[in-house]
């Protein structure tokens, strides 16, 4: 039934060409704006969804850089509560370039597989990677994006660590490929922490954080307290959270970008709302003697109030979907680039939802003065208006 | 006389300006009968205008009984009066007043619009009209392509293309010269000779109003003169 009124909505947007042309674009930038600032919120937002709750990282209490003895191993294993510990450090591994930061940990494969049954890894893969003492686990996501495949031998170039022998290359090989089918950064290298200490130049016995299961979700909270006094008083002294508490942290630190993105979105979606109302109005005030001569033809104040709505509406909609489009497009653009910084930066399907809610929304507020003026012009007052 | 389509008695219009109060008509009466071609004559403000609009259901009378083929029009909520509006009565005035965003047969959709009809019914009646205009090829021309008469014409397709009961036309030859004139006039009697259309016309031209079968003068809201 609407469709028979498209020609003259879509002839009421031709009328001032340039007028509509600066609205839209207006429109677009604004979900733009909005496209790529709920990008932003996903990708941060996805490390915290798929962080587990059951596992605790203890870190060293200054600093998450500062170092903690491979000794806490055994006695974090020891307390109640606990099942399962890994090691794990950051290695600072890149690849061509040292721009490229690839997240590399050497971890104690088995009991990080165990922690993490996330981690999808065919049986075969994992056992040929459990067997060889320089076979790396490495991420979907990485595999696409460099091509390594199984079995192939790769030099990983670390910006921290050196080997014993001075060289700051790591022979290692593909030995097997996860995937995390619920989300999350496919873009890691997990070696063994065996390997990595009994290589390494400096720094022996010591790791960078521990990941502790608990056995009890309930009880995460006095593991944590409980391993942090263990080495209350020690020159290392711990802190322990939870994996997603923590992740969350540090959303929050970095969230408070997006936080003002989304201070900024609202901004320009209120003065969007703005302009697309004086836009409306001032072209319903344009057409009053049209308004008049379409009520002489018979159509009914709410028919008009409709028309005008729907016109409101067309061009928010039309905007917001190139917007949301390009935020998209840009997305997919951008995302090799940003990915070992924003990991599935892309525009979340809630956030086109949520988009699609507010096109609309934007529209009927928008037109909705001005459609109220035209249901209200009297038809013999809005024909001598020519 | 036939049967009255139209019914007039004692109507009362008036307006207000600021504190003063203007009564445009007052208490005229009059019938018209169907297939009538009438042609509302008088000077300016003598309310021949603001009783064409009140036939038309484009205003409401202060008092007074205005009936149309037996309904009683100064009755009908807005909604009804709108929905009377397009299916019995034919617009045509006289600044044309086409959408100029809109192509000749755009314009004479309109109306259609408003009607449970198939597209493919709508583009046959629109192209009917035009033929019946004689503007067939100018189908697809938006109104600052055409001619004030060639407008004119589309403005009296637009106004047939639903089939209404009544044609009432406010000025319809004031904007044209003397030839386009003629034409659109020449139409306006096919129309009412050969269609049986109900004509009411609004005009200060006594050469358009030789046109009419009947000629209506008003003065200062009431009937003066009624000339078959």
């Amino acid at each position: 039934m609407i469709g028979r009124y498209l020609p003259l909505l879509a002839a009421s947007l031709r009328r001032k060409r340039l007028r509509t042309f600066f609205t839209l674009a207006s429109i677009v930038v604004a979900f733009l704006l909005f496209g790529l600032a709920e990008s932003l919120r996903y990708s941060l937002q996805s490390g915290v969804d798929v962080a587990g709750a059951d596992r605790l990282l203890t870190m060293h209490k200054v600093s998450f850089t500062q170092l903690l003895p491979q000794s806490y191993e055994n006695r974090i294993r020891a307390l109640d509560g606990v099942t399962e510990v890994t090691p794990q450090t950051w290695f600072g591994a890149w690849f061509r370039d040292e721009r490229n930061q690839i997240p590399t940990f050497p971890v104690k494969p088995e009991a990080f597989l165990r922690m993490y049954p996330e981690f999808l890894v065919p049986e075969e893969q994992r056992l040929a990677w459990l067997a060889d003492r320089s076979g790396i686990l490495i991420g979907r996501g990485l595999a696409d994006l460099t091509g390594w495949k199984v079995g192939e031998a790769v030099p990983l170039r670390s910006s921290i660590w050196r080997k014993a022998d001075g060289s700051d290359t790591w022979d290692v090989t593909v030995r097997a490929i996860y995937d995390l089918p619920q989300g999350g950064d496919t873009r890691q290298i997990l070696m063994h922490q065996e390997y990595f200490e009994e290589a390494r130049g400096m720094a022996k016995g010591l790791i960078g954080w521990y990941v502790v299961k608990v056995s009890d979700v309930g009880r995460a909270d006095a593991v944590a307290r409980q391993i942090d006094l263990q080495f209350a008083n020690s020159p290392a002294e711990t802190k322990t959270s939870s994996e997603r508490a923590m992740a969350q942290s540090f959303v929050n630190q970095v969230g408070n970008i997006g936080a003002i993105l989304r201070a900024i979105v609202t901004a320009v979606f209120f003065t969007m709302l703005l302009v697309t109302a004086n836009t409306m109005a001032q072209s319903v005030r344009e057409r009053t003697s049209e308004i008049g001569v379409l009520k002489t033809l018979g159509f009914t104040n709410g028919g008009l109030l409709g028309l005008v709505l729907a016109e409101a509406v067309l061009v928010t909609v039309l905007g917001g979907t190139l917007g949301l489009a390009g935020a998209w497009w840009l997305g997919v653009q951008f995302e090799p680039v940003f990915r070992q910084y924003l990991p599935g930066f892309r525009v979340p399907a809630d956030a086109i939802v949520l988009g699609a809610v507010f096109m609309v929304g934007m529209g009927l507020v928008a037109g909705a003065v001005p459609a109220t003026q035209a249901m209200r012009l009297r038809i013999v007052e809005a024909l001598r208006r020519d | 006389m036939t049967t009255p389509i139209v019914r007039i008695r004692d109507l009362v219009k008036e307006y207000r300006r600021g504190a003063e109060v203007v009564r445009v008509l007052d208490g005229l009466s009059l019938d018209i009968a169907a297939g009538d071609f009438v042609a509302l004559m008088g000077p300016s403000g003598s309310g021949k205008s603001t009783l064409l609009n009140l036939i038309g259901g484009l205003d409401r009378p202060d008092s007074g009984t205005l009936e149309v083929d037996g309904l009683r029009v100064e009755q009908l909520r807005d909604g009804a009066l709108a929905r009377w509006r397009a299916h019995h009565v034919g617009f045509v005035f006289q600044m044309y007043n086409l959408l100029p965003v809109l192509t000749a047969e755009r314009n004479v959709e309109l109306p259609l619009l408003l009607k449970d009809m198939s597209r493919q019914e709508r583009a046959a009646r629109v192209a009917a009209a035009l033929r019946l205009v004689g503007l067939s090829d100018r189908a697809r021309h938006r109104p600052r392509e055409l001619s004030g008469g060639q407008e004119q014409r589309v403005g009296i397709a637009r106004a047939i293309v639903g089939d209404p009961t009544l044609l009432l036309c406010d000025e319809p030859t004031g904007d044209l010269d003397r030839k386009s004139g003629d034409e659109v006039l020449d139409l306006l009697q096919a129309l009412n000779r050969e269609q049986g259309k109900t004509v009411i016309m609004v005009t200060h031209d006594p050469h358009a109003a030789e046109r009419a079968h009947r000629t209506v003068h008003l003065d200062k809201g009431l009937l003066r003169e009624d000339v078959p």
